[in-house]
């Protein structure tokens, strides 16, 4: 168990494991549930390989950008169609498992899931339910330290999502088009990159590396921006979860022709 | 204006403790330590706390009131309801001597276990040129108080007894990322940072900027930085080698 | 556990021990181990909690960066005056001369203030300073002093660490000890006597020097921001090993302490407000000060408001608002409108800045400020005023020392720092303490580290049994049915604040020495229970005797002088008075609890000194045949 209840190193003797009185669980368990059913929501769009395209107003969804597998619509498929086509591969094999591993090593995601999956700790000054605690010592957890290189490859990502929104004005037969399709689109971009830009890993390459910010008059302006986009951190990380889950489910039900979508121009 | 209120202050030593209830009266504007310093002018004069300045700037009168880390001097009896019972207790992380103290000799050693500033050669007393900018950031680290809160409540050591030798914890770990933004500072910390005072350790579960009482964002400010600044040095080769192609 | 009647004594040698932790203490403790001495720091609280960092002004040094029209003459002229004359010229001389370098220095130790555009240490304006002068961090600098000369003291332990594979080597910190009692031998110290708090074990320091940086007294007061350990030790400790004590009678009550709540009554609220625009005003909403200004200041002072808000912007060219006069007028004038009937709900008048900066300026500038008011008070000082009123802040009165070395008249007792007396004469300007803190500190230091290389006198055993039955007694069975400490101290503090406070009478004076010979038998035999591990029932019992025997002092200096100056104000004796100007009332113990006092002239200042006042000037405070031998008789102009 652990050391807070224990008896031993001469600590004040108090069996209890926390002695709060406010809901402290709560928190924990929310990010546990909302982190849950996203990942659920999530694995399943990822293989379902279908009602990700919206030919006609080239509404791709972000799930499935870049769409590079054998089984995509040639049209979604911006960048070449070469992974087979079998059903344990997702269709944007080569953006997804960066996607994954950028949010998975997000210093934001991080704080919420170990409290919430692992109890580590679940609450502030509640014991954990673990004997031994090696933090980010040790292989696994310490390749949590490459998460600047998944940041330079959700930036790169978040391009071909730009060009997918861009894109997705001109209708299939060539005229422009807005839908709420694109509004949605377009929403889920800007907060993408501002979900990119406030990490933590992107304000220290701006400029928090900087030991003298009065030598690097742009970085150091840079840094004031990505500093205060990053106190927004995690209000980011769960609207970019949000808007994700809307895009992606508003094209499938588009796609799939359960709704239409509405149409302001063309 | 004043009522009563049922409090519960653990008393005893390393050896045996036990929380112990105490009816008191609690007038307006008063906070958690007024409270304890009646209990010790009326029936309880050896009632043991740790205090200073009574205005939240020494740091000393840390305990956990009702289970979270706090300074009983910044703890206003207001926040409490009527017939809420205040349980106080010592840090649980650090060796108790009795009742509300704590021994909290595991801070000083880190604190010199921490390199000193190290001067810029050649640069003589008064010659020393900083602009606001560049001290911003290690002066936000400066509030420090050292009240310890953080360094009770970082579950690396409260939960783990057996980390306090590898892990300086959050206070001491900012203190190295003050002396690492340090424009003038001329010693390199990120080595160490990760090696001798266990950045690994943290897992960023922010504990310590919640519960620091001069809010100093010691996460996003000072240990998720300091660990950027070892990924740089240990873990980027991307920066590697812009330094070899573009080194000034 | 240590048992109540365990007479064991811990024994420790060392050059030179510096009893206290604070600015002055850790700054001595530095230069007597640059020295190369074995060096022992004892602390009351924790390492790194002293009463130092409450001070949040900043720290007066004519580094000329904000005004280059600053210099060591400027700032020693602005002490005298705020002094009133009554300085030790010496020590005020010294101050003005070596505060920049000790600033300087502690850059080199980690330190840092807030900057210029050209990045230069930025200085701010204060009370009684001619030009922007305090060297600064936001309204924290004591915190920041404190904390880089606790990191300077590791610093010299690693440094030790190398050489000899032991931190705590050359340079060792006892905390959370007190010292009870000095050992002499011969009429020299030989050592220091105490115990420590967190086991109630004894200990016992042998050492040729030891340095007093012990701060203030304020505790013997009912409304004081200083807190518990300002229980006037190292003044008592001091007067029982035979040195003597000087200034008593000046006490600087602080105008802007808090009111309300309760609970935080007397816990300051910093200058700065006012030097960085903050104005009084009486419930009517006036600026009462412009009706304060004394005659001795009417000249610097402005005489509207629009006059004392230009001066902000333009200092050369407009003169300072009267809310920056010396501490002891604004004092005084906020204590005359309360009782005037013109004060606010909890007593106090307001202290507006809300209404004069923009919210995020007064974020900037005054940080602890709003948190303070935020989170003791629930007062929102972007947006409403703060009630203030004065409380007892700091003791320009202390032992009585040789300005260049520090030492006292007992050999090898030093003493820096507020416990040390002469440097601020009648009224202390504000950020002359921390400048003072390291000016003397490292004096003290300095001269404590070559005298500790005479003789080592032995200490006397029977010296160290008594101080264990002294330190015994509250737990022995001759006291039984005595009082508990906490009640008698709340009768002391009643009477200093009533009796002996900010404005003072005769018959109240002799009133309150009656009391104190009450209190002090009563405080021969206050009683404690339980055991000698943190208790803080026994820690006040031992405390309570000094705290007692510095009242005395007060109380006695207080009644003798007839005349109100600086940090002393009679009723009955409201003007001051040229004759008092010259003597120093110097006070010694007789035994325990007794104390006598004595005059004494004050050195005549050195020619070159007095030659930079003007002769109009000098008349407001001297004397005609003091006046002689200016320069101007000799029909110098500067």
């Amino acid at each position: 168990m652990s050391s807070t209840t224990d008896m031993g190193a001469g600590r004040a003797q108090i069996a209890a494991r926390t002695l709060r009185t406010d809901r402290w669980w709560l928190p924990p368990l929310l990010n546990f549930a909302g982190l849950g059913a996203w990942v659920l929501y999530a694995t399943v769009r990822a293989f379902m390989q279908n009602w990700y395209f919206v030919p006609e107003y080239n509404y791709l969804t972000p799930f499935y950008s870049p769409c590079v597998s054998n089984g995509c619509v040639e049209q979604a498929a911006h960048l070449g169609r070469f992974v087979p086509d079998v059903w344990f591969l997702p269709y944007a094999l080569i953006s997804l498992p960066f996607l994954l591993l950028f949010r998975l090593t997000c210093y934001y995601y991080r704080k919420a899931y170990y409290r919430a999956f692992w109890g580590s700790p679940p609450a502030c000054a509640v014991a954990e339910p673990h004997g031994k605690y090696t933090g980010e010592t040790r292989f696994p957890l310490i390749l949590q330290n490459l998460h600047r290189y998944f940041y330079y490859a959700a930036a790169l990502i978040s391009i071909l999502n730009t060009y997918d929104a861009v894109i997705a004005f001109i209708k299939s037969d060539g005229s422009f088009g807005l839908g709420l399709g694109n509004i949605i689109i377009v929403a889920n971009v800007v907060l993408l990159w501002a979900y990119t830009a406030s990490c933590h890993s992107c304000r220290s390459i701006i400029g928090g590396r900087l030991n003298h910010f009065s030598k690097h008059p742009l970085r150091y302006r840079a840094w004031g921006f990505v500093t205060k986009l990053n106190g927004k951190h995690m209000q980011l990380a769960w609207a970019t979860l949000a808007s994700l889950a809307i895009t992606d489910a508003y094209i499938m039900c588009v796609s799939a022709g359960w709704i239409s979508d509405l149409r302001i121009v063309g | 204006m004043s009522h009563w209120h049922h409090f519960r202050v653990w008393r005893g030593d390393s050896s045996e403790g036990d929380l112990v209830d105490y009816p008191v009266e609690v007038n307006e504007g008063e906070v958690v330590l007024d409270i304890i310093h009646r209990l010790q002018q009326t029936e309880a004069n050896d009632l043991a706390v740790r205090w200073n300045c009574k205005a939240g700037k020494c740091g000393s009168c840390s305990v956990e009131i009702n289970g979270k880390p706090r300074l009983a001097c910044m703890t206003r009896m207001s926040t409490f309801a009527d017939d809420e019972v205040v349980t106080v207790t010592p840090l649980r992380t650090f060796p108790v001597i009795r009742d509300l103290v704590t021994d909290v000799e595991f801070n000083y050693v880190k604190a010199r276990e921490v390199p000193a500033f190290a001067p810029p050669e050649g640069v003589a007393p008064g010659e020393y040129r900083m602009q606001q900018i560049d001290v911003e950031r290690s002066q936000e680290f400066r509030k420090c108080i050292e009240c310890y809160l953080c360094q009770n409540t970082c579950h690396a050591v409260r939960d783990h007894e057996e980390n306090k030798a590898a892990f300086s914890g959050p206070r001491y770990l900012m203190r190295i990322a003050e002396l690492d933004m340090h424009p003038l500072d001329a010693a390199d910390r990120k080595d160490s940072a990760q090696d001798d005072h266990g950045l690994g350790y943290c897992n960023i579960t922010k504990c310590c900027t919640e519960v620091c009482p001069e809010h100093i964002k010691i996460t996003d400010n000072a240990l998720i930085p300091m660990k950027e600044r070892v990924v740089d040095r240990k873990y980027d080769p991307i920066v590697w080698l812009g330094n070899k192609l573009f080194r000034r | 556990m240590t048992d109540q009647t365990d007479r064991t004594v811990e024994h420790h040698e060392y050059d030179v021990v510096v009893i206290g932790a604070g600015g002055a203490g850790l700054r001595a403790a530095i230069e007597a181990r640059l020295q190369g001495k074995r060096v022992a720091i004892i602390s009351k609280s924790l390492f790194g909690k002293a009463h130092t960092v409450m001070a949040e002004g900043g720290c007066a040094a004519s580094m000329g960066n904000v005004n280059e029209n600053d210099n060591w003459m400027v700032h020693y002229r602005d002490t005298m005056r705020g002094g009133k004359f009554l300085n030790n010229w010496r020590m005020a001389e010294l101050h003005a001369k070596e505060a920049p370098e000790r600033v300087w220095e502690l850059e080199t130790y980690g330190a840092l203030f807030d900057r210029t555009p050209d990045g230069k240490i930025s200085q701010r304006n204060f009370g009684g300073h001619t030009y922007p002068r305090l060297a600064h961090v936001g309204d924290r600098t004591g915190l920041e002093l404190i904390r880089t000369l606790q990191q300077k003291i590791v610093s010299l332990q690693q440094d030790d660490y190398v050489v000899t594979g032991d931190y705590q080597s050359h340079l060792r910190v006892f905390h959370e000890c007190t010292i009870t009692e000095l050992l002499r031998t011969d009429g020299r110290i030989a050592g220091a006597f105490g115990y420590f708090r967190n086991d109630g074990r004894f200990v016992r320091f042998d050492a040729p020097a030891i340095v007093m940086a012990t701060g203030g007294v304020g505790k013997s007061y009912q409304v004081t921001s200083n807190s518990w350990e300002y229980t006037g030790d190292g003044h008592a400790l001091a007067l029982r090993a035979g040195a003597t004590l000087i200034n008593m009678e000046f006490l600087q009550f602080h105008p802007t302490g808090m009111v309300w709540p309760p609970s935080v009554k007397g816990i300051l609220v910093t200058e700065s407000v006012r030097g960085d625009g903050g104005v009084l005003r009486n419930s009517e909403g006036k600026r009462f000060m412009f009706e304060y200004v004394p005659d001795v200041f009417k000249e610097q002072y402005a005489t509207t408001e629009e006059e004392g808000d230009r001066w902000y912007t333009d200092p050369d060219n407009n003169r300072r608002p009267p809310e920056l006069l010396p501490r002891d007028e604004v004092a005084r004038a906020i204590n005359s409108e309360v009782k005037a009937g013109r004060g606010s709900p909890h007593g106090g008048v307001f202290l507006d800045i809300a209404s004069r900066k923009t919210p995020e300026e007064i974020l900037k500038r005054l940080p602890s400020m709003y948190h303070q008011f935020k989170e003791l008070a629930d007062v929102d000082i972007t947006k409403e005023p703060m009630e203030v009123g004065p409380t007892c802040h700091y003791v320009m009165g202390g032992i009585e020392v040789d300005p260049d070395t520090g030492m006292s008249s007992v050999p090898g007792l030093f003493a820096a720092g507020e416990c040390s007396g002469g440097m601020h004469g009648s009224n202390r300007l504000g950020g002359n303490s921390l400048s003072d803190l390291l000016v003397f500190g490292r004096r003290t230091g300095l001269y404590a580290a070559q005298f500790s290389e005479g003789a080592r006198p032995a200490v006397d055993p029977a010296e160290v049994e008594a101080a264990v039955d002294r330190a015994l007694l509250p737990f022995s069975s001759a006291t039984d049915g005595g009082e508990n400490p906490f009640v008698v101290q709340l009768e002391l503090q009643k009477t200093m604040h009533e009796l002996v406070g900010i404005i003072r009478k005769a018959d109240e004076m002799e009133m309150a020495l009656k009391k104190l010979e009450d209190i002090a038998t009563r405080t021969r035999t206050v009683t404690v229970e339980g055991h000698r591990e943190f208790n803080p029932g026994w820690h006040l019992a031992l405390d309570l005797r000094n705290m007692l025997l510095v009242s005395l002092c007060v109380a006695r200096a207080a009644l003798e002088r007839q005349e109100s100056r600086g940090g002393h104000t009679r009723d009955d004796f409201p003007v001051m008075d040229s004759d008092w100007r010259h003597i120093l009332l110097v006070c010694s113990a007789l035994g325990e609890d007794n104390v006598e006092l004595t005059r004494k002239e004050q050195i005549p200042m050195r020619p070159e000194l007095f030659d930079l006042f003007e002769l109009d000037e000098l008349k407001k405070y001297y004397t005609g045949e003091e006046l002689g031998g200016h320069r101007a008789d000799r029909g110098e102009t500067r």
